[in-house]
């Protein structure tokens, strides 16, 4: 490879005299000076979130305050870095909504493992995981990190429902029961 | 498998290709061997066929002959015989290879036949699978994603059925997800014969239920549960505990009774499931008795031994060693061997008899036999002794016991347990020699092999006078009187081999690895150690797992001495039983085994 040495121009006097450079970059600034801000007084301020954000996953009730989750382990099985973890577990055949028959009994994200995919929610058969519009999440310890299933409630809350599918269940199992 | 030719052999053709198979093979079966799969349901290879689910329908053939002078017609364009096709589709359960016969499971009738059977079969089907138990191996799932129509047609309201019938005190019943295929009818009158399971009602009515009074309670019950395609029959103690898809399989080997069934554990994480059994045409066909399903209960129980004890206080393998060889150094020792050791393990048992100069002995374990999968020998591998040269009789067993067995021709298989197992303890003895022994002053210190001495017969008395070395998995008796106490694993925490009443010998492995032990302590003392790791110890011999115990085995024991670990098949070995035939052994009949006449 040649070795092409070139010869540094010298500067003309008004780049010597640093002026039309000052100048271009105040009027850049000046520019700005009165534009529209772009920044946001976070955290007072709060951005409004798209639709479709993809936050921290949470669990849900539907509008009877019904635990949805029925405890099917698919989101445990998809979630790439194996953030969930899912104790299984039954509802007493007294409860109001025995015939669900299933609802976990412990319900674990850790969320330093989380990616925020949401292929948690993707998967739900039960429409009962979703990544909702909490992004800020911070902690002191690894343990306050590990969302429980009181505080994937907690987050959740409560979203409508277009199928109410379980109740609908319920209603046939009455319809059927008094025609047979 | 393919069977190994014989005369019998009749060329069937499916979808174009030619296959040779024994005459009157299913032709589900047949199909299976070249790789055509004809989904079922009712259809179970070690049951009858009753042929309800139409789902393996098929288009048949025959070659045509001319009626009259029976010579075969010849198609012009093929120049091959011709095929007479049967218009309308036929089972392919109920049908067996004839010659020639030809079965076309690929046309677009069969396509069709098989998505209106699954859209039959889901019309009242609740779509439940996320609270289902058999999701990830249901039958219907599988057929649904590969026969089904993908979408739904019905929009009628489905018929609801009860969800939670209890049939028994290990199977639980969910009607509306039940196919009707018959397969749990037929599996209790047939191989449990215990008839309490029929259908009632009519149509998308029709109820599979137990016969009023009666229960599904007998020690095969659980099987029902395996073969029940569907989500429809759930087992009380699996249900909802875990998704099958996450559970790693093991195979292994029920070690209740000399059947030698075998067995696949299912375990995540280092915590057992369930387990349930494996196919093995020679011992156990497809099934198993409930009370093995519950064996891996005693890997987590509250008595488990986890720390090694010298003279009662927490030691480390090296001093627990050391210190049974100082006990042992006196002479007058006597090793307790066990049926329900390896036959590694007994091996190095014996070496470790061998190296101290000590008398041998082996527990007997004998209860009733229930003439299908558990026999009266209720230890798994009393033949794994006879084979390693642990012991060379049978271990006596009690007279009384003995009167007792031979008049017992009832089936205890269709007799009712409400707990798995809990109708026939096994009666412990063999011990009388050793007993004779300690109280004459000859033995001073017995080294038992997980065999708890005082339930086989040692009084409080005899184990006062003995110093004890207890190598085993739960707190006894003995170990509580133990002098050395070294806690091992069990059966689902190592590899070995049984051998069974067959003289089959059969592989078990690892499926989780053994009690750790409190995190607090050291290492060198905690948890339990591989019974193998601890005789090598004892016998001072440098061969502690299993591969380097049979480069030992194989060129000491004759019997053994082309095998290795590797090569034995995951259905087992005969082993040649003829050195043993004189023996008096406990089994009586079971499935697949008739006793030496003797
Ligand atoms: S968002 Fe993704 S990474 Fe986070 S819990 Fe759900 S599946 Fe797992
Ligand atoms: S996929 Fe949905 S219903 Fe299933 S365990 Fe996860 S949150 Fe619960
Ligand atoms: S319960 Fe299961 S095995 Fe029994 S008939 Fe119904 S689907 Fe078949
Ligand atoms: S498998 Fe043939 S009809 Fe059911």
């Amino acid at each position: 490879m040649a070795i092409v040495p070139l010869e540094r121009k010298p500067l003309t006097l008004a780049e010597r005299s640093y002026l039309p450079g000052i100048v271009g970059g105040l009027k850049t600034t000046l520019k700005h000076l009165f534009q529209p801000n772009v920044t946001m007084e976070y955290p007072e301020q709060r951005p409004a979130l798209p639709p479709g954000y993809r936050g921290a996953p949470t669990l849900v009730k539907d509008p009877h305050g019904r635990e949805k989750c029925v405890s099917c382990q698919l989101c445990e099985f998809v979630c790439p870095p194996k953030a969930i973890r899912i104790t299984p577990g039954e509802i007493p055949a007294d409860a109001p909504t025995a015939h669900v028959e299933k609802a976990p009994k412990e319900f674990e994200i850790d969320m330093l493992r989380c990616i925020y995919c949401g292929l948690c929610q993707e998967v739900c058969p039960e429409e009962a995981i979703w990544l909702q519009n909490q992004f800020s999440l911070t902690g002191y310890t690894r343990e306050e990190m590990v969302h429980n299933k009181q505080r994937l409630y907690e987050l959740g809350g409560t979203l409508p429902d277009p199928h109410l599918k379980w109740d609908k269940k319920l209603a046939a199992e009455v319809a059927g029961g008094a025609s047979h | 498998m393919i069977a190994p030719p014989k005369p019998d052999l009749v060329t069937v053709n499916i979808d174009g290709k030619d296959i040779a198979v024994p005459k009157g093979t299913n032709v589900i079966e047949a199909a299976r061997l070249i790789g055509v799969d004809v989904p079922h349901y009712c259809y179970h290879p070690k049951l009858t066929i009753s042929g309800n689910c139409r789902m393996c329908l098929i288009e048949m053939g025959n070659p045509a002959v001319d009626p009259a002078t029976k010579a075969p017609i010849m198609d012009p364009a093929t120049g091959k015989q011709k095929i007479n096709w049967i218009p309308r589709p036929q089972i392919g359960c109920a049908t067996n290879a004839s010659p020639g016969l030809h079965i076309r499971t690929n046309t677009p009738q069969i396509k069709d036949c098989r998505e209106g059977v699954m859209e039959f079969l889901l019309v009242n089907h609740p779509l439940d699978c996320p609270i289902c138990d058999q999701a990830g191996e249901c039958k219907l799932q599988e057929q649904a994603t590969g026969y089904g129509r993908g979408y739904s047609r019905f929009i009628e309201q489905k018929n609801v059925k009860p969800k939670r019938t209890q049939l028994g005190p290990r199977v639980m019943l969910d009607d509306e997800r039940c196919v009707l295929c018959s397969r749990c009818i037929r599996f209790s009158k047939e191989i449990a014969k215990d008839d309490v399971l029929g259908f009632i009602d009519r149509g998308s009515y029709s109820t599979l239920t137990c016969y009023p009074g009666k229960k599904l309670e007998n020690n095969y019950s659980l099987n029902t549960v395996d073969i029940c395609p569907v989500g429809a029959l759930t087992s009380t103690d699996f249900r909802f505990k875990m998704r099958v898809w996450f559970l790693k399989q093991t195979n292994s080997i029920d070690t209740e009774s000399s059947v030698g069934a075998n067995t696949v554990v299912w375990s995540r994480e280092g915590q057992i499931y369930r387990i349930t059994p494996r196919r093995n045409d020679d011992v156990n066909d497809t099934w198993m008795a409930d009370s093995g399903r519950e064996l891996y209960k005693q890997v987590r129980s509250a008595d488990r031994l986890t720390t090694i004890k010298v003279n009662g206080a927490d030691s480390a393998l090296d001093i627990a060693i050391n210190t049974a060889l100082q006990l042992a150094k006196d002479g007058g020792v006597a090793v307790v061997g066990s049926g329900r050791s390896s036959v590694e393990e007994q091996f190095l048992t014996k070496k470790l008899a061998d190296a101290l100069k000590a008398s041998t002995h082996l527990v007997s374990r004998v209860g009733q036999g229930d003439k299908l999968l558990i026999s009266a020998d209720r230890n798994p591998n009393v033949r794994g002794a006879l084979v390693v040269g642990l012991i060379s009789t049978m271990p006596e067993v009690g007279p009384a016991l003995r009167a007792g067995l031979s008049s017992s021709v009832h089936s205890l298989a269709s007799q009712p347990s409400t707990q798995a197992g809990s109708e026939s303890r096994p009666h412990l003895s063999g011990l009388t020699d050793l007993a004779a022994a300690i109280d004459a002053g000859q033995v001073k210190t017995v080294i038992s092999i997980g065999e708890d001495l005082a339930a086989a017969g040692l009084t409080a008395a005899q184990l006062g006078k003995i110093s004890i070395v207890y190598l085993g998995t739960h707190a006894n008796a003995t170990s509580a009187a133990a002098k050395v106490v070294i806690p091992t694993l069990s059966v689902f925490e190592k590899n070995g081999t049984f051998v069974n009443q067959q003289f089959r010998i059969q592989k078990f492995a690892k499926a989780v690895p053994g009690p750790a032990g409190l995190p607090a302590e050291a290492s060198a003392k905690a948890g339990a150690t591989d019974d193998l790791i601890v005789l090598a110890g004892l016998a001072n011999i440098a061969a502690s797992d299993v591969a380097a115990v049979w480069k030992l085995l194989a060129a000491e024991v004759p019997a053994l001495g082309t095998m290795s670990y590797a090569n034995i098949p995951e259905t087992g070995l005969l082993l040649d039983a003829t050195p043993f035939a004189a023996l008096p052994f406990a089994e009586g009949e079971t499935l697949h085994f008739k006793p030496a006449k003797s």
